[in-house]
């Protein structure tokens, strides 16, 4: 399950619906809206995406998870909106029959959803400044392919 | 052929617009896009070097001919999560 929303992630839900009778073990990542990047003080950020865009590339992870690991459920979710401070942006949850397994599995889907996935994060400041965070260089499609097909 | 180019977050703040209608020949590329909006918005070019396009919702490559009935859209270096 993939989705985008405007509203608070439910993570106890979200963890519950990845519950499978055939796992031993459930791993759940929470992105959290942080203060403090480096000097710079945010008072709260405000997420956009590129919604169906956002949604193919998150399905594509959801897909790349099973093809990889024995995964059994996969709830991938990314807020949108204006957050404060201490908030959940980000919610992924896996369950695996094993621990190591659903551990890899969930970073693998926070890691490429932080590379991939069209959604764009603004910090806002005190003095009420707000800055797009655009550091990351894009991939070159190409080379993407192939890191792809050669298994990171 | 008229493309809707969308543009998102910074993108966006530079071109002071989420969309820009441009004009390209028949079978121009994504390359000639790009040059095609640094000429046409020269505050969006630095940023531009460093953003990737979609078509149709999918990553494309530089050399990838373009058509009237694709949606496109420039994506600036993510940041979500």
């Amino acid at each position: 399950m993939v989705r985008l929303t405007r509203d608070v992630i439910d993570y106890q839900a979200l963890t519950e619906s990845v519950r499978d009778p055939h796992c031993g073990a459930i791993a759940l990542f929470l992105g959290t809206v942080r203060e403090l990047t480096g000097d710079h003080r945010t008072v709260f950020l405000d997420y956009e995406a590129y919604a169906p865009m956002a949604e193919r590339k998150m399905a594509e992870i959801e897909a790349e998870l099973g093809r990889r690991w024995p995964v059994a459920r996969v709830a991938l979710v990314h807020r949108l909106g204006r957050l404060s401070v201490g908030e959940v942006s980000v919610a992924v949850a896996v369950s695996c029959p094993h621990r190591a397994e659903a551990f890899e599995a969930c970073r693998f889907a926070i890691d490429t959803l932080k590379e991939l996935v069209p959604i764009w994060k603004k910090e806002n400041a005190p003095d009420g400044t707000g800055e797009w965070v655009h550091q990351s260089v894009q991939p070159n499609p190409e080379q993407k392919q192939s890191e792809s097909a050669r298994g990171r | 052929m008229t493309l809707t180019v969308y543009l998102f977050a910074g993108a966006r703040d530079l071109a002071g617009s989420d969309a820009l209608a441009v004009d390209l020949p028949a079978g121009a590329t994504v390359a000639q896009l790009l040059a095609e909006l640094r000429q046409r918005v020269p505050a969006l070019a630095g940023l531009l070097s460093r953003s990737a396009v979609a078509v149709n919702h999918d990553f494309a490559p530089a050399q990838q001919v373009l058509s009237a009935s694709d949606e496109v859209a420039i994506i600036p270096p993510v940041s979500g999560g």
